[in-house]
Order: structure tokens, then sequence, then C-alpha cells
């Protein structure tokens, strides 16, 4: 006997995939550390593993974004934009696309940052995966704006987050700004076509931060049409 | 003719009496899920809890504040002027419509349609009356009304509880300590409620068991039976167990636990309208066709309603509840919904207050309507986060139906019937 109530008119909450979205894409980002790790003592099994688990992570986001593209509905009545949500998981889907790439590249040419930068390079690496966390905890405040209606004090929280997150985007472009200099400094030593491909590298980290700052934006043009 | 009524009177009250029961069977068995779904699919109570909630409240609904609504539908609906002469066609018209709203029950459920009670029975008096007697017997003006109403309601209890939810976001939790206030306000929102529901049920309810009170008295007992029910949900809420960690998710979570002993007035409340509104769609009827035999064939006769129409409604739905509404209850707990308590609260006091206002009025209004309305109202208010309009419309749709299937069934038996007994 089917249930003729009318509780059918509620639809799953897209929020909850969302931030699950995000977790996993910051869980895959962060995986980076440990592989530049392991690539800068030469362990390369080991940098081969990490790159498996950063594929793995990367494809159950995307399992996970078509899954949430697919249970959205032109027919649903939300608290905030469809369009302003879809884009958001577009922008979060990229981050851990860019992490993927990063290793990708590196395995793919065994490339190994000259020792001088390593230190510097590991300080931008984890600057511009705070970006990431961040990003990751104003998503997770989703639910709480839901709580109070997408305004007060919840708002200013998450806006705040995003001011810093800016903060952050910036503290990045600095750092990257060094080690082009340094990397500039030691070019005359290294292999030309390896240089250029470190200077890419440098680049996309530098996007991972880039791309937060994306969803932080993305995220303010959500509540701010609320 | 009229010597019909008078050689099968008894056995015409008995059938009548039979499928009023039925229809009163169905609704309980049908409309309960609707009534208290909000609350066992928001876990703030469990089935078993909902059904004996369900009994208690449904009956006394029925049995304290029916009496309005049915009168309405008894000889509302139907201008009486035509029947004079043969007042046999008003009951073979009123079992048919009873026999059809039934049978039309039982197929939108068993097809998982959410079909409206109220909906039916109407579709099915308008239709014998138009089609069997003459389109000029049906009170138009009146129909009209109540299909106003059918509009005007969801609007209504879409916009109380829009502002209900509203509040409650302000109030509670969009401040510093949303526990602290949940616990300072959520007593007045459940003196409220009980505020609602003793004010009607005073005012119009109780004249038909013989009680009068003077408006004056009425609002006073109201506001003593509110502030008792603030009052004990005070001490309900104070022996609460909390898990105590300062930080917002488990705050929220302790909110939630708040509003669900708040979830269980407005589930009282909720069956209480149900009741006192939906049992007058099996009873109607069969008041009209106890006051014609009774009287030997004259209409419009001042009759009081006999006194054992509306427990038979009462026992009917209370009796479809217990044996379907468990069924139907688990399925709605199995499909767990994402409906918190707070939001849950806000759609179903909404619902049960438009609903016994007007029953108060007597205008036979459908309890899965102002349901609806209320909560898109909680959504307009951002408080839930996806409403899947494909249903809505498909409920929407769902109502439209029901009126002509409703009249065609009812003009099939209406036929049928009087062949037989002519």
């Amino acid at each position: 006997m089917p249930v003729n109530s009318i509780l059918g008119v509620f639809a799953k909450s897209p929020l909850k995939p969302l931030e699950q979205h995000i977790d996993k894409v910051h869980e895959c980002a962060v995986l980076l550390v440990p592989f530049f790790d392991a690539t800068n003592s030469g362990d390369w099994d080991e940098a081969i593993k990490i790159r498996k688990q950063i594929s793995l992570l990367e494809n159950e986001a995307d399992s996970l974004k078509r899954e949430i593209r697919l249970t959205l509905p032109g027919g649903l009545f939300m608290p905030v934009e469809r369009t302003d949500l879809l884009e958001l998981l577009t922008q979060q889907d990229k981050i851990a696309n860019k992490a993927k790439d990063i290793s990708g590249r590196i395995i793919g040419r065994q490339l190994v940052l000259p020792q001088p930068m390593q230190d510097a390079f590991g300080a931008y690496l984890k600057r511009c995966l705070d970006a990431v966390s961040l990003a990751k905890r104003a998503i997770n405040e989703l639910d709480d704006l839901l709580e109070t209606g997408f305004r007060g004090r919840e708002v200013k929280l998450v806006a705040n987050m995003i001011t810093e997150l800016d903060l952050i985007e910036g503290d990045s472009d600095d750092l990257q700004i060094q080690l082009r200099r340094q990397l500039y400094a030691l070019e005359s030593e290294l292999n030309p076509i390896d240089v250029m491909f470190m200077y890419k590298i440098i680049e996309w980290v530098g996007g991972l931060a880039d791309l937060a700052e994306c969803v932080g934006s993305r995220l303010e043009l959500m509540l701010a049409r609320n | 003719m009229v010597d019909v009524l008078v050689t099968n009177g008894p056995i015409l009250i008995m059938i009548a009496a039979a499928f009023g029961f039925l229809m009163a069977w169905g609704i309980g068995a049908n409309d309960v899920a609707n009534a208290m779904g909000t609350s066992v699919g928001s876990n703030a109570i469990t089935i078993k809890q909902a059904i004996i909630i369900a009994m208690i409240f449904e009956f006394s609904g029925a049995f304290l504040a029916g009496g309005e609504v049915t009168s309405t539908i008894r000889k509302g609906i139907i201008d009486a002027s035509y029947f004079v002469d043969s007042p046999e066609l008003l009951v073979y018209g009123m079992i048919g419509s009873l026999l059809a709203a039934g049978i039309w029950l039982v197929v939108a459920s068993a097809l998982g349609w959410p079909v409206s009670t109220t909906h039916s029975i109407i579709g099915a008096i308008v239709g014998f009356a138009a089609v069997g007697v003459s389109a000029d017997a049906v009170e138009w003006g009146k129909v009209g009304g109540i299909i106003g109403s059918w509009v005007v309601t969801p609007a209504i209890s879409g916009f109380i509880a829009f502002i209900i939810f509203q509040s409650v976001q302000k109030l509670i939790f969009n401040t510093d300590d949303p526990l602290a206030s949940a616990k300072r306000y959520v007593p007045f929102y459940m003196a409220l409620a009980g505020f609602v529901m003793s004010l009607v049920t005073i005012t119009k309810g109780l004249k038909h068991v013989g009680i009068h009170f003077s408006a004056l008295e009425g609002y006073l007992l109201a506001t003593a039976v509110a502030a008792v029910v603030g009052i004990l949900g005070k001490i309900a809420i104070s022996r609460l167990k909390m898990s105590d960690k300062s930080d917002l998710k488990t705050q929220y979570g302790n909110v939630e636990k708040v509003f669900a002993i708040l979830m269980v007035v407005t589930a009282c409340c909720m069956a209480f309208a149900h009741g006192s509104n939906d049992v007058a769609n099996a009873i109607g009827p069969l008041a009209a066709v106890v006051s014609v035999v009774e009287s030997g064939g004259i209409i419009g006769a001042k009759a009081v309603l006999a006194w054992w129409i509306l427990p038979l409604g009462a026992v009917g739905i209370v009796l479809g509840l217990a044996i379907f509404g468990q069924r139907v209850m688990q399925t709605i707990g199995k499909n767990i919904t994402h409906l918190t308590p707070s939001r849950g609260f806000a759609a179903e006091l909404a619902a049960a207050s438009t609903v016994v206002i007007a029953s108060g009025t007597g205008l036979p209004i459908s309890t899965t309507q102002t349901l609806v309305g209320a909560v898109l109202g909680v959504g307009m208010a951002r408080g839930i986060a996806a409403i899947n309009i494909g249903v809505v419309r498909n409920i929407v749709v769902s109502w439209v139906v029901t009126l002509p299937a409703g009249a065609a069934l009812s003009i099939l038996f209406f036929f049928i019937i009087k062949s037989i007994f002519s």
C-alpha cells in the first residue's frame, strides 16, 4: 500500500552532499604535502602510491559531483539559487582536478625540486592548502546558515572567513613571487625543460589558492542574493 | 413517495450508517499519514506514540468540535427546496455520495495519491445534486465559497507558517545562545498552540455537547489552558538531558531536542484539528439521511444531530487509524525525511491553527491542503533545504481530479440506489 502523504514534498537536501564533496576535495588536496615530501627525498615508490590515492579521491569527488548534479532537478525550491549551487560545485571540483594534475606532472617527468627551493616551496604549498581548508570550513557552515535563515551572525561569520580567504590568497601570491625569484637565480644550473615545468608547477599550486578563493566568492554571491 | 422512507427507513439509516462508518474508517486510514507524518518524519515522536496521540486527539476533535462542519455538509451545499416533494432523492443521493467518496478514497490510496477526503465528499454531493436532480439544486454560491477556501486556506496557512518560522529564526536560532533562547521562548509557542486549540473547542465545539460559555468566559478559559500547557512544557524542557558541548553544531542539536517536545504538543493539535474538520466528511451525509428519515420526509427541519452520529464517526476514524495507521507510519519512518522538529512544528502549528479556525466557521476545508501550504510557507522563510515542486504539482493535480471523479461515481451510485428502492 503506497503511502499518500505529503512527505514526498521534502526533497533530499543538496547542502549535505555539497559539504561531503568539499571534504573529499580537501582530503585529496592535502595529500600533496606527503607527496612532495616523498619526491624531495627521492622516494618514488611512496610518491607513486600517494599519487594513486590522490587520483582515487579525485574520482570519488567526481562521482559525488555527478550525483549532486543529477539529484538537483529543475523542480526544486531551495533557499539558494540552483545555478549558484552548481557553480559552487564546479569550482570545488576544480581543486581536486588541479591536485591530480600537479602530482601527475611531477611523476610523469620524475621532477625533483632543487634543494635550496624545497623549504620555501613547502611553506608556499602549505599556505595554498590553508586556503583550501578555509574554503572547506566556510562550506561546512552551510547547515548552520540554513538554521538561521541566511542572515545575522552566521552570515557575518562566513563573510569573515571569506575575507580571511582573500588574505591567504594574497600571502600565497607573495610567496609565489619569492619562489620564482629563487628559481630564476638557479635556472642556469638546471635542465631548461625541467625549469619550464617547475614554473608550471609553482603556478598550479598557486592555482589551488585561487580556486579556493573562487569557492569563497561563489559562496559570497550565494549569500548576497539572500 | 415518502412512504418509501417510512417503509425502508430503518434499512436506509442502517446502510447510511454503514457507509458513513466505512468512510470515517477510510479517513482515519488515509489521512493519518498527513496529519501525523511530519511528527514521525522528524523523529520527534515514535510511531507508537503517534498512533496513541492520534487516537486520543482525533477522537476528541471529532467529538468535541466536529459539529459545525457537519451541519455545513449536511445542509449547506444543497438547496433543500428542490427536495421537498421528493425527500427520498436526498437520502439516496447522500448514501450514494458516501459510497462514491469511500470508493474513491480506497482507489486513490491504492494508487498512492494524496487526495483530500473533503474534496471527494463535496464533489460527490455536488455531482448527484446537479445531475441527478437539477443544476439549480446546488447552492453554487456556497460551493463557490468552499472552493474559494481551498485556495485561500493554504495561503493563510502558508502565511502563518512563514511568520512562525521567521520568528523562530529571529528569537532562537539567530542569537548568541540558541539553546537558552529556545528554553525561554518554546513554552510560549506551546501556550499559543494550546490557546488556539482550546479557544476553538470552547467557542464552537462544546455547544454540540451542550455546554455553553460566554465569549469572555471562553477567552479566559482558553488563556488558562494555554498557561497550563506552557508551564507543563517548561517543566518538560527543564528535565531534558543536554549534551554539554559548546560548539554550535551540538547547540543546534540541543535546540532541536527542545523543539521535539514542542512537536508533541503540535502533533496533538494537528490530530485534534484533523478530527474536528474531517469527521464531518463521513457523518455529514449520514446526519442528513437520519434527519430526513426521522422527520418522516420533512427537509430542513431544525434537526439536531442525533446523539450517536458523532461518536460513530469518531470511532470509525480511530479504528481506521489503529488498523491501517501502523503500516502507513512505518513507511514514513523508513523514508526518513529531511525535516527537523523546528520546521515540522512551524508547519504543523500553522496547518492546525488554520484548520481549527476554519472548522469554527463551519467551512469544510482540506487538511492536506493546509499542510502543503504550511510546508511551502516554511520553505519561503528559507527553512527547508529543498522542496520538490514536482511533487507539489502532482498533489494539486490529484486534488483537481478528485472533484469530477467523486461526482461521476456518486451520480452512478445515485441512479443505482434510486432504481433499487423505487
